[in-house]
């Protein structure tokens, strides 16, 4: 009776679960799946590697120049994040604590496009960001550059991720026991020593997820590296445009695509093998 | 006890550093109000000679199609959260509450679009849509931002449910409500708030997507995005920098009421 019971309840479960996850298959699943396939399909449907190959000859110093800005820009992140939340954990004056939690959070809510648009006019030669070191007399008139090149992406992309991470960790660094905080600050350790020995290893785990999800959205943003710096090297989203709306060429472009997943895995593989670290320490 | 009080040196440094980091997070935005503003901005000049409301003008006549792209974005931003949450709420009630064997799997499946490079899912959706006349339609861009949409519907909708009270709905199935009556009236009231705000974060989330809808909308879906990057890689600041603006209104609206929807205690029941 039960049984009979629990079966129907379990069969009417998956029903209403059954949409929502055709939704995820049909129109995310199977096109990731078909990425690979069209990846290593030759033209009479064979399989070959001609077009990593082609992928790799054109475009192997933007795969280098795309692994390298999102590297850069996930470590900036990840200091970022860690100093702001740690003085918002530890910072002794709650009206500079106040005014720093009020003023983080504003780039969380700017979509990836718009931070492309006001990175190309704040960064330009004749940027604010120019116009106030002038001003304040910090470079010559003459000395002033554009910085719309790779670190203009790393800007737009730090100032933009920075805050995310930043909520995640400030949120876990909250959730803390404040006694153990209090007995190491009585101890007379200073606040950079408890932030590094005592909050920092327990709230890793959460860190690490934020920084790897961002590592993974900053590979597949199309807007920012298109609208800061499109020209060569750029990042693998602007050739994978380029390849599909110029040339039409989904082969070259479906391998580009399957080369950045396998970077987004090695992103997946370093989180893993700490996150493992962490459980086997407790 | 020696009391902690504020030095002067230490203060002033402290002014310093707040005042350098509302510099880093308000210049750029800043920058983009000038734009917004500026008649005729030359270099080298520090701010416009001449500030006015031309360009504005010029964005919402009816031949600057800003109008056009704001109705096509939130028609389409409509739609995915009425999309998103039909399908997200069955399947978050019965991951909060229903015996699911694989659930954790599931929940992870409704990761993927935030775990995984999405480029490759927009190039080849569009191709495949291209092929059965989906591409260019709304449809096809809601069911591309849906989607993605699912991700944050599916978590904190579980969440929302999870968040009530089972107490309250055994009450009322004593009472002699039906299943159906008893999720009407007591577990989808009490979720509510939960609902609205994911129901936000979707619609916020469709309003700003650009890739997918670069690759599936082309060539007769132009969103507010889309439009704003046309004029700005056609070297239009002025016109690029009022659809951005016109693009945060809603976001930074949503910032300043989402506490008041999403609790913290929904917040804290994410994931579990």
């Amino acid at each position: 009776m039960t049984d009979a019971k629990e079966t129907s309840a379990g069969w009417r479960a998956y029903a209403l679960v059954v949409p929502a996850l055709a939704v995820i298959v049909l129109f995310f699943v199977l096109p990731l799946a078909l990425s690979g396939v069209l990846a290593f399909r030759a033209k009479d449907g064979g399989l070959t590697f001609d077009h990593f190959a082609k992928a790799w000859d054109l475009y192997r110093t933007d795969l280098l120049f795309t692994v390298g800005i999102v590297l850069l820009s996930t470590v900036l992140i990840g200091v970022v994040a860690i100093a702001i939340a740690g003085y918002l954990t530890l910072g002794e004056n709650p009206r500079a604590v106040a005014i720093l939690r009020w003023l983080y959070r504003w780039p969380l809510f700017i979509p990836f496009i718009v931070t492309g648009q006001v990175m190309r006019t704040f960064l330009a030669k004749n940027g604010m960001l120019n116009h106030v070191l002038i001003g304040s007399g910090l470079i010559e008139p003459l000395a002033a550059q554009s910085m719309l090149d790779w670190r203009g992406i790393v800007v737009a992309f730090v100032w933009k991720q920075a805050p995310f991470v930043t909520l995640l960790l400030a949120g876990a660094m909250a959730a803390l026991e404040q006694q153990q905080i209090e007995a190491a600050r009585n101890l007379g350790a200073p606040r950079w020593r408890v932030l590094a020995d005592v909050i920092l290893p327990q709230v890793r785990g959460t860190m690490l997820v934020g920084l790897v999800l961002s590592f993974v959205t900053m590979l597949s943003v199309l807007s920012v590296p298109l609208m800061i710096n499109p020209n060569s090297p750029t990042m693998i989203t602007v050739d994978v445009a380029y390849r599909i709306s110029t040339l039409g060429d989904y082969a070259v472009a479906n391998a580009l695509c399957l080369m950045s997943l396998v970077v987004a895995a090695g992103g997946a593989w370093f989180y893993l093998q700490h996150a493992k670290r962490q459980t086997l320490q407790v | 006890m020696t009391a902690v009080r504020t030095r002067w040196p230490q203060a002033l440094g402290m002014a310093v550093v707040l005042g350098l980091v509302a510099f880093v997070i308000f210049g750029p935005l800043a920058n983009l109000l000038l734009w917004a503003f500026a008649e005729k901005w030359y270099f080298p000049n520090r701010i416009p000679q001449e500030f006015g409301l031309t360009f504005w003008a010029r964005v919402f006549s009816p031949r600057g199609n800003a109008l056009a792209s704001l109705g096509t974005s939130v028609w389409i931003a409509m739609l995915t959260v009425f999309l998103s949450l039909a399908v997200a709420i069955p399947a978050g009630y019965a991951l909060a509450r229903l015996k699911l064997r694989w659930r954790g799997l599931i929940l992870l499946a409704f990761l993927l679009p935030q775990a995984v490079p999405n480029l490759p899912v927009y190039v080849n959706i569009a191709r495949v849509f291209y092929e059965i006349g989906l591409n260019g339609t709304v449809l096809g861009v809601v069911l591309v931002h849906a989607s993605h949409g699912l991700v944050l519907a599916v978590w904190i909708a579980s969440a929302a449910f999870a968040s009530v009270d089972p107490s309250l709905e055994e009450a009322a199935r004593n009472l002699g409500a039906s299943p159906w009556t008893c999720f009407r009236t007591v577990t989808l009231p009490l979720a509510a708030p939960g609902l609205i705000a994911s129901a936000i974060f979707v619609f916020l989330e469709s309003l700003d997507e650009f890739t997918g809808t670069y690759f599936v909308g082309v060539p007769d879906v132009t969103t507010l995005p889309l439009l704003m990057f046309n004029a700005s890689m056609g070297g239009n600041y002025q016109i690029a920098s009022i659809t951005a603006l016109l693009l945060l209104v809603p976001s930074i609206a949503f910032m300043l009421v989402v506490e008041r929807f999403l609790k913290a205690d929904v917040l804290a029941g994410v994931g579990r």
